[in-house]
């Protein structure tokens, strides 16, 4: 099994690299929020926002096929959104031969194509955050807009022992995978409870390990003098730049906005 | 990469991970609100129980959920088995610091690998960090009371408090989907309920799997969460959102017209947006979503959740035992 989990942070000198982490995560949000409040069917914004995202991207220097290859995370999500063309009622595009005539409905079908490309732009943007940003700076981001600190540490704990316990997981199924030897033709495996109630066990003693662990962990804190605080670099400072970038960002997303709705 | 091989392999499993697009962003903007409350409330309780280890304590065991998400097993024709880890973390750990390990683990599955989108992460957290989280401990608590602490009526309390928590997360998670306008509730929630009653099965089975060995190897561990507390409020709390979402499916199933909602879309809200002003988002969307009986569902949730909130916040407060405060 060839399963890498790393972080998708791609370390580089640019604009958008540069910009304060802060400034990155409310313009993401804001991106966010503006493709939520774009009306069904509004084509034209659509591309001037997937343009704002190649502009952005072309400025960070990300590869745009390694954005296309990434967002294609959410597509089976569509799935939940596949019934629109069917149940909106609107103008009748074409009938289908099955369960007695189903239509199709221009309506369902604008707006269903809108969800996935809506999801998609939202999707894309969420990625160049992480790209350009470490995550790190990221959660320092978050406590700096007031998200509660605890939470930020918990994160960022988690964080740090996210790759030790996903490499231990990996382990466990590998010596799963050596101890389960399967002859080709003969049934193997056991029944169904049994193969969950394995799984079931690896997941308990990677829980134990895991307290045992978070002991260690917490007795190692103490001895360098953790009184309930982590205490973490600044990661950044406000200059002219950022301001100039959001000024731009904001004023961009209105025009698009208004422009979409009238 | 972990999400590359959720999407091949486990692909049902996502579909409690909403991604960004498929809320309208008054249900997503909702969503964040309640989860805002919940997970400042929660924040408050551990670190009440835990003081100072609630970082390193929590931070570790998120990880762990996260990792263990990974532990698959297959089930039949290509399909596998996994771990979404609500009901084994509130049980072994308590329902609030379960509610609070959830949230970072959704979080981050957001955030660094896009698994869920930014803008729907405060229902993906209700869902999958709370409901899920609450409803499971309640199962498991009460079934466990009821039958007694043996090691058979453990097993089943675990199987109904995993398998329910997952059903939960889902009918929530097709009530959201259905008041945004993108998927009817008539054939949202039956495909969610069927396809996460498969889906629960493999929960329940790892879960089991997880608090058998735990129950043998350190015992001390689960009695422990039972002392730590939190389930009058998690009662509460979690009682409340569930009632308030069985009024939610009931007010939807009752509307007159089948279509009620997309005929709300089209009448005032999603779709006559498109004509509005910007000036004029607020007002045009309020008012008939208030208004309107078939859309007061999604009122009901939040309105019930956040009164429901309050009586907890009191009785916790009121029953708060003194010592543990450090």
């Amino acid at each position: 099994m060839h399963i890498h989990l790393h972080d998708q942070y791609q370390q580089a000198q640019t604009l958008v690299h540069g910009l304060d982490a802060r400034v990155k995560v409310i313009l993401t949000v804001l991106f966010i929020l503006t493709v939520s409040l774009t009306p069904f069917g509004a084509f034209g914004a659509y591309i001037a926002l997937f343009a704002l995202i190649m502009a952005v991207a072309l400025l960070a220097r990300i590869e745009p096929m390694y954005l296309l290859k990434r967002s294609v995370v959410a597509l089976p999500f569509a799935l939940a959104a596949v019934t629109l063309p069917f149940t909106v009622p609107g103008q009748t595009l074409l009938t289908l031969p099955i369960f007695g005539g189903l239509t199709v409905s221009a309506e369902g079908v604008i707006r269903f194509v809108s969800i996935l490309i809506k999801s998609w732009l939202s999707l894309q943007m969420a990625i160049i955050l992480v790209t350009v940003t470490a995550f790190p700076a990221i959660l320092w981001a978050l406590r700096a807009l007031r998200i509660p600190p605890p939470l930020i540490a918990i994160v960022s704990l988690m964080y740090r022992y996210l790759f030790v316990l996903f490499d231990e997981a990996m382990r466990l199924l590998r010596a799963r995978a050596a101890r389960s030897a399967t002859q080709a033709g003969i049934r193997s495996g056991g029944s169904l409870a049994w193969r969950g109630q394995v799984a079931g066990r690896m997941a308990g003693s990677l829980m134990l390990r895991s307290f045992e662990r978070s002991e260690r962990i917490y007795n190692a804190m103490l001895a360098r003098g953790y009184q309930g605080q982590l205490l973490g670099l600044e990661h950044g400072h406000l200059t002219s730049r950022d301001v100039v970038a959001a000024a731009i960002m904001v004023a961009l997303l209105t025009l698009i906005l208004l422009l979409s709705r009238i | 990469m972990i999400h590359h091989l959720f999407l091949t392999g486990l692909s049902a499993p996502q579909a409690l991970h909403i991604p960004d697009g498929f809320l309208s962003a008054p249900v997503a903007i909702a969503g964040w609100v309640l989860t805002l409350f919940i997970v400042a409330y929660a924040l408050r309780r551990t670190r009440d129980q835990l003081g100072e280890r609630q970082v390193p304590l929590l931070g570790v065991l998120a990880a762990f959920i996260f990792a263990a998400q990974a532990i698959n097993f297959p089930v039949a024709g290509g399909t596998s088995g996994h771990l979404l880890g609500g009901a084994l973390a509130a049980i072994v750990l308590g329902p609030w610091a379960g509610v609070l390990v959830m949230t970072a683990v959704i979080g981050v599955q957001a955030l660094l690998f896009q698994d869920g989108g930014l803008l729907a992460m405060g229902w993906n957290i209700m869902n999958m960090g709370v409901l899920t989280v609450l409803t499971g401990y309640l199962a498991y608590t009460v079934l466990k009371r009821l039958l007694g602490t043996t090691q058979t009526s453990l097993m089943i309390a675990g199987v109904v408090g995993a398998w329910l928590s997952v059903e939960i997360g889902a009918v929530a998670a097709a009530v959201q989907l259905a008041v945004s306008g993108t998927s009817p509730l008539n054939i949202a929630l039956p495909a969610m309920v069927s396809v996460h009653a498969l889906i629960g099965i493999g929960e329940a089975l790892i879960t089991v799997g997880a608090l058998t060995l735990i129950a043998r190897t350190r015992p001390d561990l689960l009695t422990q969460s039972a002392k730590t507390g939190g389930t009058t409020s998690a009662a509460w709390v979690g009682g409340g959102l569930i009632i308030a979402l069985v009024v939610a499916v009931f007010s939807f199933a009752a509307s007159p017209e089948p279509d009620g909602l997309e005929r709300v879309a089209d009448n005032h809200g999603f779709l006559g947006l498109a004509q509005d002003p910007l000036y004029n988002i607020l007002p045009d969307y309020t008012i008939p979503f208030i208004s309107n009986g078939t859309v007061s569902g999604i009122a009901a949730v939040v309105l019930g959740t956040l009164l429901v909130f309050v009586i907890a916040l009191g009785i916790g407060r009121a029953t708060r035992n003194p010592k543990s405060i450090s």
